[in-house]
């Protein structure tokens, strides 16, 4: 078989030189060595036979940690979750067939993300690949539409070569998973190496864009220009380390922000422009700013459908600026007026010194007066009126948590409160599964952080049915001894779905309704501690116990059961047309005077959450 | 997705490296984006471990720009080139079997001679005819073929080329790519 991949990383012959030492190793070593080179310092995975001859190796590596994880979906949101919290390429591992595909969910994820992570996978061996061997499965194929870049590599020599591509590409430009696929043979046998540190040449490869001088001129002038502007802080402004920069350029212009779900943190939200999450799920202020602007500055997104509504109708008055190191993103959802393609922090250095200090203050008045009575009031001092809400439960959680915890969340309802309600102001506190929506990621995915930053405080929040999907880790929490706390939202039903159940398919609950171990025993059965919450009032304490536990602590926040997200876009509605909060009708039986956004809601007590509506506490 | 024009045919030049899995790679890409090919050729260059592609592709000018863009985004693929809007040499091969006996072979033979074909084999009740030039050139002939029985027809897929000097997409070179996808009318 030819070999392609040597020839692209074979240093310069240079005669004069001596040639560097070298020592005969197996490809299981080399394995290894190359991963202990490039900087690995953990590895998420599961042994199997095709990958045995590695793991055979692995102790011969101390300055690598393993991690044996429940399933192998563990393992990849594990390596997911570490590369989110560090900005490092995460690194799981897994044997073929089986082992890999169930792989499968957790690259998917990390690929709609742009998550720079290495999949190394055992495969059969060379001769009897094709043959449907046992455990084989045609690895680099099924990933082919998932992953960055995918390499199977059958002989010894091209181990090392393909690992470093790997990370390179996995790490650079657009970040995003790479499965490194290695025959068992390739593992078995020997060659003569030595770690190369030369750079890598990949001829079709070109990570980086730089923007022309003229377009930069340009995008300074449209902001000269624009009257109501307003910036769009996207997951790319936290991997480009771009956030100090984008500070500069708010506090220099007064343009208020808004942000994406996996923007949040890119901006500070206690800020006064930060003005929140946008989208299917953003503040009703959020999105009709973004209706009645006339210039968007979108850095490092993609407007994604969540975050447009109905295209026809989305942003017609504002001109837009597309800022974004994927030329493939231009113009692929929304047309723009000036796409700057390049790196978000390099294209603010150049563009924020040619603009003038100005202000915004007309439309930030315009914005706070949208924002009216909804605006998050401080919760502190209302009166508990014996309903625990999962918004109170994320509410108290940044407040106990000071702000500063590393939350990691699932997907559904819990998600998207905890974007409301927990203020990030920091990046890369906030890990979700956005592009994919992946059940099950966060537990996983908080231990890998967890593994990234040991002195951060690790929160899971998740709902009781995303939870119970890789509730398996917990056996690896206990046995790998990794400390996080667990708040799940516990609401009896696959919420979110239940939501559209309630909305759009006639309130016929179908397949929603979910039944949930007892966490507290089941916290118990792993040696973990466990805690139940049914009160507002034993939030906090519940919070402290978790946070001053030595081992991971769940704790099982039972909270209203059919509580909603609001407001909400429905899918491919306009994004100004929007599902608003119940309104509580006043205690004469008579609705307030104002015009009302939201439903009248007789029962006070099923009110969605007594933080917003009208502005009135009861 | 922004108005645009209506979709028309377009030709891409792409050279890609020469390893097992590439010409799936492309592929895959164009099923998954919803890309739709109405051909695709590949085959080897002069230069060692360079293949070349040409692809149809039904899209407007947008859709162009991102199958280019991600095109680009395939490590394998060393560069890419829309030549639909250049001066280009666009070809493709065709052999076709035609049932015909001695009595109207004549017929047959003027009109290959028209359409500048070649017979490349002759029995006592068929006919193979080879057939270079643009798609169209091969459709009309194929029409008029029909009325005396086509027996079978094979096509290679398009190739093309831009004239004169060698075109954008050069090999191996780390040109900054889609050139076309920054390039902003300028107001």
């Amino acid at each position: 078989m030819a070999s392609p991949l040597k020839s692209m990383t074979e240093p310069n012959a240079d005669p004069a030189k001596p040639k560097p030492e070298t020592q005969t190793l197996t490809g299981a070593q080399i394995i290894w060595d190359t991963l202990v080179n490039e900087g690995v310092k953990v590895v998420f995975g599961y042994p199997g036979g095709a990958i045995m001859p590695a793991y055979d190796a692995l102790p011969q590596y101390p300055a690598v940690r393993h991690v044996l994880v429940r399933h192998e979906q563990g393992a990849a949101h594990m390596a997911d979750g570490y590369a989110r919290a560090s900005g490092q390429v995460g690194v799981c591992m897994a044997t073929s067939g089986p082992g890999a595909t169930n792989l499968v969910t957790g690259i998917a994820n990390a690929m709609m993300d742009s998550i720079p992570m290495v999949c190394i996978t055992g495969q059969v061996s060379s001769a009897m690949i094709g043959s449907d061997a046992f455990q084989e499965v045609d690895f680099t194929g099924v990933t082919l539409p998932i992953t960055k870049h995918n390499i199977l590599v059958t002989r010894v020599e091209d181990i090392m070569p393909a690992i470093r591509q790997a990370f390179y590409i996995a790490s650079s430009g657009r970040p995003g998973p790479v499965v490194v696929d290695i025959t068992k043979d390739a593992q078995q046998n020997s060659c003569e190496h030595r770690y190369d540190s030369s750079p890598i040449r990949l001829p079709g490869y070109r990570p980086e864009h730089h923007p022309v001088p003229r377009e930069i001129e340009r995008a300074a002038e449209m902001i000269r220009a624009a009257k109501r502007p307003i910036i769009f802080c996207g997951h790319g402004v936290i991997e480009a380390n771009a956030t100090a920069l984008l500070l500069d350029f708010v506090q220099k212009t007064g343009i208020p922000v808004a942000q994406t779900l996996l923007g949040l943190g890119g901006f500070p939200a206690t800020h006064d422009l930060s003005l929140g999450m946008m989208g299917m799920h953003g503040e009703a202020w959020v999105n009709t700013a973004i209706q009645e602007a006339d210039l968007i500055i979108a850095l490092g997104m993609r407007f994604d459908d969540r975050v447009t509504g109905n295209l026809k109708t989305y942003a017609q008055n504002a001109k837009k600026i597309h800022v974004e190191l994927d030329p493939a993103e231009i113009n692929k959802n929304v047309k723009v007026d000036l796409p700057l393609v390049g790196d978000v922090r390099e294209i603010l250095r150049l563009l924020v010194p040619q603009l003038e200090k100005r202000n915004c203050d007309e439309w930030n008045a315009h914005i706070a007066e949208l924002k009216g009575d909804s605006a998050v009031r401080e919760i502190q001092s209302l009166p508990d009126n014996g309903c625990l809400f999962a918004a109170h439960v994320i509410h108290d959680l940044w407040r106990y948590t000071q702000g500063r915890a590393l939350v990691v969340t699932d997907v559904g309802q819990h998600q998207m409160w905890e974007a409301q309600y927990y203020k990030h102001d920091y990046a890369r506190k906030l890990l979700t599964s956005g592009g994919a929506g992946t059940m099950g990621f966060a537990l996983p995915a908080a231990m890998g952080a967890r593994m990234a930053c040991p002195e951060d405080d690790v929160w899971v929040v998740a709902g009781d049915g995303g939870f119970q999907m890789t509730a398996s880790e917990l056996a690896t929490c206990a046995q790998e001894d990794i400390k996080v706390n667990v708040a799940i939202i516990n609401n009896g039903y696959l919420g979110m779905v239940r939501q559209w159940q309630q909305f759009f398919y006639g309130g016929r609950y179908v397949a929603t309704p979910i039944k949930s171990p007892d966490y507290v025993k089941l916290a118990d059965a792993h040696g973990l501690k466990g805690i139940r919450v049914t009160k507002r009032s034993e939030v906090q304490a519940a919070v402290e116990a978790a946070r001053a536990a030595k081992e991971t602590c769940i704790i099982d926040f039972r909270v209203e059961q059919e509580d909603s997200v609001y407001p909400m876009v429905p899918a491919g509605a306009d994004l100004d047309k929007m599902i608003r909060r119940p309104v509580p009708v006043a205690a004469s039986g008579e609705l307030p005077s104002e015009e009302l956004p939201g439903e009248p809601l007789k029962d006070v007590s099923k009110a969605h959450n007594p933080i917003f509506e009208t502005g009135k506490d009861h | 997705m922004a108005q645009s024009e209506s979709p028309t045919l377009r030709h891409f030049v792409a050279y890609v490296e020469d390893q097992p899995g590439v010409l799936n790679r492309v592929t895959s890409l164009f099923r998954r984006r919803c890309y739709n090919i109405v051909s695709l050729n590949v085959g080897r260059t002069h230069e060692a471990g360079i293949s070349r592609m040409t692809f149809v592709v039904e899209a407007d000018e947008d859709t162009a720009r991102r199958i280019e863009a991600n095109l680009y985004k395939l490590v394998n693929v060393l560069s890419v080139e829309d030549i639909t809007e250049k001066p280009n040499l666009i070809r493709g091969l065709a052999l076709i079997k035609v049932t015909v006996g001695q009595e109207k072979r004549s017929e047959v033979l003027q009109l290959v001679e028209v359409f500048r074909g070649q017979v490349i084999d002759l029995d006592t009740d068929t006919m193979i005819i080879e057939l270079a030039g643009q798609q169209s050139k091969i459709d009309t002939l194929v029409t008029v073929l029909a009325p005396y029985g086509i027996a079978e027809m094979v096509q290679t897929g398009t190739v093309a080329m831009t004239r004169g000097v060698k075109g954008e997409a050069a090999t191996g070179a780390s040109q900054q790519p889609p050139a076309s996808i920054r390039s902003v009318s300028a107001a």
